[in-house]
């Protein structure tokens, strides 16, 4: 039997060696992962490389980037849902702002708000009859609730001056391209996917 | 490309074109007009001062009858108070514009707005 928590293991190991047992290491509380958490971790993963081979490519204007990230919160969206979605994405957000330096500097809290509200976008969008709407719909939705985030936070925190607005158009613009690029791609990644496995499946059964 | 678009669903148009019309209407709605970055402050037919919009604050400008007050906030400019009795700069409200001027007759105080080029309109001609 393994023991996972050490009220258990006191319980146990009472007349042999308390302290030691107590104190070493190994007694710890041990954090059993499971499948799901493996899964998160490894999409997480996936969108902190996209952010990073993202972070590479030159932008003429900071802030209008592709958010090639959220090609994988598409996917998760749709193959595990919401509550996986919102993790794999907030992860992304705080083990990024970790990577690039930027944890609790304004960067992260611009990020952080978007995030939330796309996510909120994708909570609503996620909804919308599946016959007519796709993920391209769910990416835009989601790629215009981001620039709404962090022009919140810009506007009532970072640059409480009107001249912002006048680059507002300019981040709707990128949005709906982007929005639009990413949605395309998160799409035709799982409709190969499906075709994939279904021909898989079709050749297995054949042998 | 014709596999590109499978991927989009009638109602990804759809929200494609109400995308659109998004930034259309705030590209018209933010980018109408020529963007002021300063204003001229004439009091007794003499440049009284020019100021940039980009800090907000407040003016004392001394005309022939009494103080107007000047405000600058958020890139625009009013008349937040005159001695005049018809009040009829401090009613126009905000300028935000250039090209766009408050004139309070009485106290002969004008604010105008002005961009980088000087662009023309009836009042000038």
């Amino acid at each position: 039997m393994r023991i996972e928590k050490p009220g258990l293991k006191i319980a146990e190991g009472v007349n042999n060696s308390f302290h030691s047992s107590f104190f070493s290491p190994q007694s710890a509380i041990l954090l059993t992962a499971t499948a799901e958490d493996h899964r998160i971790a490894r999409m997480a993963a996936v969108a902190l490389g996209l952010a990073i081979i993202e972070g590479a490519i030159p932008s003429p204007l900071p802030g209008v980037k592709p958010g090639l990230a959220n090609i994988v919160t598409l996917i998760v969206l749709s193959r595990y849902g919401w509550r996986m979605a919102a993790w794999v994405s907030l992860l992304r957000v705080l083990a990024g702002s970790l990577l690039f330096g930027n944890f609790l500097a304004p960067g992260f809290f611009l990020s952080l708000s978007g995030t939330l509200l796309s996510l909120l976008a994708l909570g609503f969008a996620m909804h919308l009859p599946s016959r007519w709407f796709g993920h391209v719909s769910q990416s835009i939705l989601a790629a215009f609730a981001h620039i709404t985030g962090q022009m919140i936070v810009v506007y009532l925190w970072l640059i409480p001056q009107a001249g912002i607005v006048y680059l507002i158009p300019v981040f709707a613009a990128a949005a709906l391209v982007f929005g639009t690029v990413n949605g395309v791609v998160a799409a035709s990644f799982m409709a190969n996917e499906k075709n994939n496995t279904v021909s898989c499946g079709a050749a297995k059964s054949a042998e | 490309m014709i596999a590109v678009f499978r991927h989009i669903k009638t109602g990804d148009w759809l929200t494609m074109g109400v995308g659109c019309f998004i930034v259309a209407l705030l590209t018209f709605e933010l980018w109408n007009g020529e963007l002021a970055d300063k204003v001229v402050i004439r009091s007794k037919g003499k440049l009284f001062s020019e100021v940039s919009l980009s800090r907000n604050q407040r003016i004392e400008v001394p005309g022939s009858m009494g103080i107007s007050l000047v405000a600058i906030e958020n890139r625009k400019v009013r008349i937040a108070s005159d001695p005049g009795p018809r009040q009829y700069c401090v009613r126009q409200g905000w300028l935000k514009q250039a090209g766009e001027i408050a004139l309070c007759l009485p106290n002969q105080v004008s604010v105008e707005l002005v961009g980088s080029h000087k662009s023309y309109d009836s009042l000038n001609y």
